[in-house]
């Protein structure tokens, strides 16, 4: 079943009301009530592998050869069709940089269990690459990942709108879209944007240590200096930037959501909030 | 093309400056790149369009006498990757392998151990990438270094801006062809006057502007 947001519903439950509360729909909207008083960490992931859950790295691809990183759930490369239309192949040229393998890896580290996938938007061409990085997202929302981890921006204003609606859409369908932020004082897209999860970096070595932001656009800052990758060729490196804060989020975010899947983004960031380490303390 | 804007751009041409002094400008930037963060090299990419190469447009230290003007190609490798994501990033290799930075590597011989790349971004437009290799070793990343480079890439991106304007100048001069010559060299030589000669030459060309109907 599926209501007007294009949102499925599990089989068997009632439809939700989507536009307006009728008194008598009150009760089914009830949410569970397994909420503690006091949200903590260990209620929010404390023992969870991120089984389940299904993780995308929107990026240079995925070297699944590599022994940090292991099988991935599926792969392929985005271009553009003659008319214009998405065109998804399988991947079989694996990482063209090296940077989407570090982000899997650190998926695979933290988060062991979830399923990873990898869609490839770049290096097909530089051309034109800004709508690939579009239609690679448009995908990535259409095949309902949990989440999709966005380690890259745009700087290009006419995308602005077209991501903007690309990740309200992301958020109605309950695919959390974790977006890296921008570390150079230019507007870039699309972590600015409030439905996403805008990503800074810290400087702590605990891979599980994050902060919500008081002082947005970027939200939360996640583990981004001097952090052990796979890389190309069955390599590691040790690298540092947002774009590997990102993925840490990403983890944390298929963490909480094995362990609650019934969490919409909205609730799921407010459980980051709550457990951050500068709010719950990070217990 | 109109003939208007093609003796604007030998006006611009002609006292914008030379393709060299905006090269001394990206190498000086460069200078004090690698200088402040104790580096081995440091260099400026710029993104050539029509070919869709990266090719180097300033280099200080190792590499500088052989890597001035090479190319590669600008959708793979981590240069690549920073210029299409516009995102900056810092990388060292942790186990000193000879297949790291291959598109640095490639044809120089010189195998850093380790880069920080930042985009070079003008406008909504990405123009190149500003890279910094080999930091001292004992010496781990910091934010702050990030943030830093991210300074110098913004210096950077503005000189290039400017690099681009004055070839794009020179290049419109060329096409226009030998008539729009003389413009660019009348305003060279009003904008190289001082003082009262400076308001005299001002006056004739106002004079001629007046006569020509303007």
């Amino acid at each position: 079943m599926q209501d007007v947001t294009g949102h499925s519903w599990d089989a068997g439950k009632a439809a939700l009301p989507a536009w307006s509360l009728p008194k008598d729909a009150v009760d089914r909207i009830a949410l569970p009530g397994d909420w503690p008083d006091r949200v903590t960490r260990e209620w929010a992931l404390g023992g969870s592998t991120g089984e389940g859950v299904r993780v995308c790295i929107l990026d240079s691809g995925v070297d699944a050869t590599h022994p940090s990183v292991g099988e991935l759930e599926s792969a392929v490369v985005i271009s553009i069709g003659d008319d214009e239309e998405i065109v998804a192949d399988e991947d079989t040229e694996g990482d063209v940089s090296g940077h989407g393998t570090a982000c899997a890896g650190i998926v695979r580290r933290l988060a062991p269990e979830s399923r990873i996938s990898s869609v490839r938007v770049l290096g097909s061409s530089f051309t034109g690459s800004g709508a690939v990085l579009l239609g690679g997202l448009r995908y990535a929302i259409e095949q309902g990942f949990d989440v999709i981890n966005m380690s890259l921006s745009t700087t290009k204003k006419p995308f602005a709108s077209v991501l903007h609606e690309l990740a309200d859409s992301a958020y109605f369908k309950r695919t959390v879209l974790v977006a890296s932020a921008h570390n150079m004082p230019v507007e870039s897209y699309p972590w600015r944007f409030s439905s996403v999860i805008s990503v800074g970096s810290h400087e702590e070595p605990d891979p599980l240590a994050f902060f919500y932001n008081p002082s947005p656009p970027v939200e939360f800052f996640g583990r981004g200096v001097n952090v052990e990758v796979p890389w190309l060729g069955g390599r590691t490196l040790s690298v540092s930037g947002n774009s590997f804060a990102t993925p840490h989020i990403t983890s944390i975010c298929a963490l909480v959501l094995s362990k609650h899947p019934e969490l919409t983004p909205f609730q799921l960031k407010s459980v980051l909030y709550l457990t951050a380490n500068n709010v719950g303390g990070g217990r | 093309m109109t003939e208007q804007p093609d003796l604007r751009a030998a006006v611009a041409a002609g006292v914008v400056g030379s393709e060299e002094s905006f090269r001394a400008l990206l190498s000086a930037i460069v200078e004090v790149a690698r200088s402040i963060f104790g580096a081995k090299a440091s260099s400026i990419l710029l993104l050539d369009q029509e070919t869709e190469e990266l090719v180097f447009e300033a280099v200080v230290g190792e590499g500088e006498d052989t890597l001035l003007g090479t190319r590669f190609p600008a959708g793979t490798g981590i240069a690549g990757w920073v210029l299409a994501t516009r995102t900056p990033l810092v990388i060292e290799d942790v186990q000193n392998d000879p297949r790291f930075a291959s598109d640095v590597a490639e044809g120089t011989g010189y195998v850093p151990k380790g880069l920080m790349a930042a985009p070079l971004l003008h406008e909504d437009g990405a123009l190149g990438v500003l890279s910094v290799l080999d930091r001292p070793e004992q010496s781990l990343f910091s934010l702050q270094e990030m943030e830093l480079l991210g300074l110098f890439a913004n210096q950077a991106a503005i000189a290039v801006d400017l690099l681009l304007k004055a070839r794009e100048a020179e290049r419109l001069l060329g096409a226009a062809g030998g008539d729009a010559e003389v413009v660019a060299r009348l305003a060279s030589a009003v904008n190289a006057l001082e003082d009262e000669q400076r308001e005299a030459g001002f006056r004739l060309l106002d004079h001629l502007a007046r006569t020509l109907g303007k």
